[in-house]
């Protein structure tokens, strides 16, 4: 008999000084991964952006389409200037209302809706910021039995995100970046045994 | 405030929008839509399922305002400008060839990119012979384009898209500004026709040269979007053209060997035959 994955999704959410976090955390990511990786970055719009490329450094990383599924190994970057949602056939839905915490994507949306789809087998992973985005988003990952991280504060470049985020929500571990790195390489060999 | 909704209260409400006021949400998709119900509820305070469904079984005016609230109505001018250059450069200067031009902007919200395409069509001289029809399921979102306001502060932001668009005009000129909005000039209306048209239960109304439906099908389930392409290719003349947003693909699409890409970064396709 083998017991269920405990983890189905991971979804990193950052905003001002997440940039080099995340690039540490990428690279530094078990290859392949179990599971799809969500990753969702406040960012400009209509520019040209090429921030899944610059991104892609160890592995490549998409910008999904509307429909698209999700697939386990894959790393996904939020689009600019739509909220990514996800419906319940594991399939990526965008969105183009209003925006939400001053931010399109929001990454309370992309947070909240897994928690509604994926239950207890969400991580999420909030890193620094300057709003408050996502601190909603991980108490419905937790209320749902999930798990819930924020970037250590102290750590972080800006603190108003993963700080808000602990005011919200008991549960909340946070971590040093080198905590996190360890715990994403523990889903990858948890999940595999 | 509540902070989902049952997939079964979900199918209710949509059961009973259908039947009571003609409506159909049945094949859209549903983690926008729910959010979208969750949304208009805190919105009035209602916390429960049971008064929502309550009121829209009672209130003919609460629908209206609620049709109006969860259906999405957010749009930019020249938003991806790099779509609009691929227009300017690839897709206008064949339709110039035709001694009619029939554009059709379907899912139009309140305006913004069909003015978008009245200025390229104004700048490639090709407006007056074109005809541009701008449609919306929403009777308010029409009467919002029709009147041509854009709130004033979003002007850097379009003015900024304009010149990314490969705009090189003034783009000051197009607009006159009153308090806290602008109006579009009303040159720019002399060829659009606003009319209501639910892409959901409506049909083909004309032949088109080139259909834009931008963000339109992020709202909608599989089985909608085939249905919409269907509609779509069967309302384009030989060789039309079709513009969906950037991140929409008729690769879950059975339609989609009809049609081939022509710039398929900024999803313009073209039917084949």
């Amino acid at each position: 008999m083998t017991l269920p994955p405990k983890y189905r999704i991971l979804l990193i959410g950052g905003s001002a000084g997440s940039m080099a976090v995340l690039v540490t955390l990428l690279n530094h990511f078990p290859s392949p991964f179990p599971i799809p990786v969500v990753i969702i970055m406040h960012r400009l719009k209509n520019v040209v952006s090429e921030l899944d490329k610059l991104l892609s450094v160890q592995q490549v990383i998409r910008e999904p389409e509307d429909k698209e599924p999700l697939l386990p190994g894959k790393i996904y970057l939020a689009p600019q200037n739509y909220h990514l949602l996800i419906e319940e056939d594991a399939t990526f839905s965008l969105d183009y209302s209003e925006l939400v915490n001053f931010s399109r994507p929001a990454i309370d949306l992309s947070f909240a809706g897994a928690a509604a789809v994926f239950g207890a087998q969400v991580a999420g992973i909030l890193l620094s910021g300057a709003n408050n985005d996502g601190a909603a988003g991980l108490s419905r990952i937790i209320a749902a039995g999930g798990t819930g991280i924020v970037q250590d504060p102290a750590t972080a470049e800006f603190d108003v995100m993963p700080q808000a985020a602990i005011d919200a929500n008991p549960g909340v571990q946070a971590m040093s970046v080198e905590e996190i790195i360890h715990f994403i390489s523990n889903i990858s060999t948890e999940n595999k045994s | 405030m509540i902070e989902g909704i049952s997939n079964s209260d979900f199918t209710e409400l949509v059961k009973i929008i259908q039947q009571r006021y003609g409506y159909d949400f049945t094949d859209y998709a549903v983690a926008s839509l729910k959010r979208r119900f969750v949304r208009f509820m805190a919105y009035k305070h209602i916390d429960s399922i049971f008064e929502l469904k309550h009121r829209l079984l009672n209130e003919t005016h609460f629908f209206q305002e609620m049709v109006q609230y969860i259906t999405v109505n957010v749009t930019e001018m020249f938003r991806d400008p790099s779509f609009y250059k691929a227009l300017r450069e690839q897709v206008l200067p064949r339709l110039a060839s035709y001694p009619n031009i029939k554009i059709w902007h379907a899912g139009c919200a309140s305006g913004e990119e069909v003015y978008s395409m009245a200025i390229l069509l104004e700048e490639a001289g090709l407006m007056d012979r074109c005809r541009i029809y701008a449609t919306d399921m929403n009777a308010a979102n029409l009467k919002k384009a029709e009147e041509g306001r854009v709130t004033l502060k979003e002007m850097k932001d379009y003015t900024y898209n304009y010149i990314q668009s490969g705009g090189i005009h003034d783009f000051s000129g197009y607009y006159t500004a009153h308090g806290d909005h602008v109006i579009i000039q009303p040159e720019l209306k002399r060829n659009i026709i606003f009319f209501q048209h639910n892409l959901v239960t409506d049909q083909v109304f004309n032949e088109f040269q080139l259909i834009c439906c931008r963000n339109v099908f992020i709202y909608f389930n599989k089985t909608l979007q085939e249905r919409v392409v269907k509609l779509f290719y069967e309302s384009l003349t030989s060789l039309g053209y079709l513009a969906l947003g950037l991140k929409e693909s008729l690769l879950y699409n059975e339609e989609r060997v009809k049609f081939e890409p022509v710039n398929a970064a900024n999803k313009i396709f073209r039917r084949k035959t």
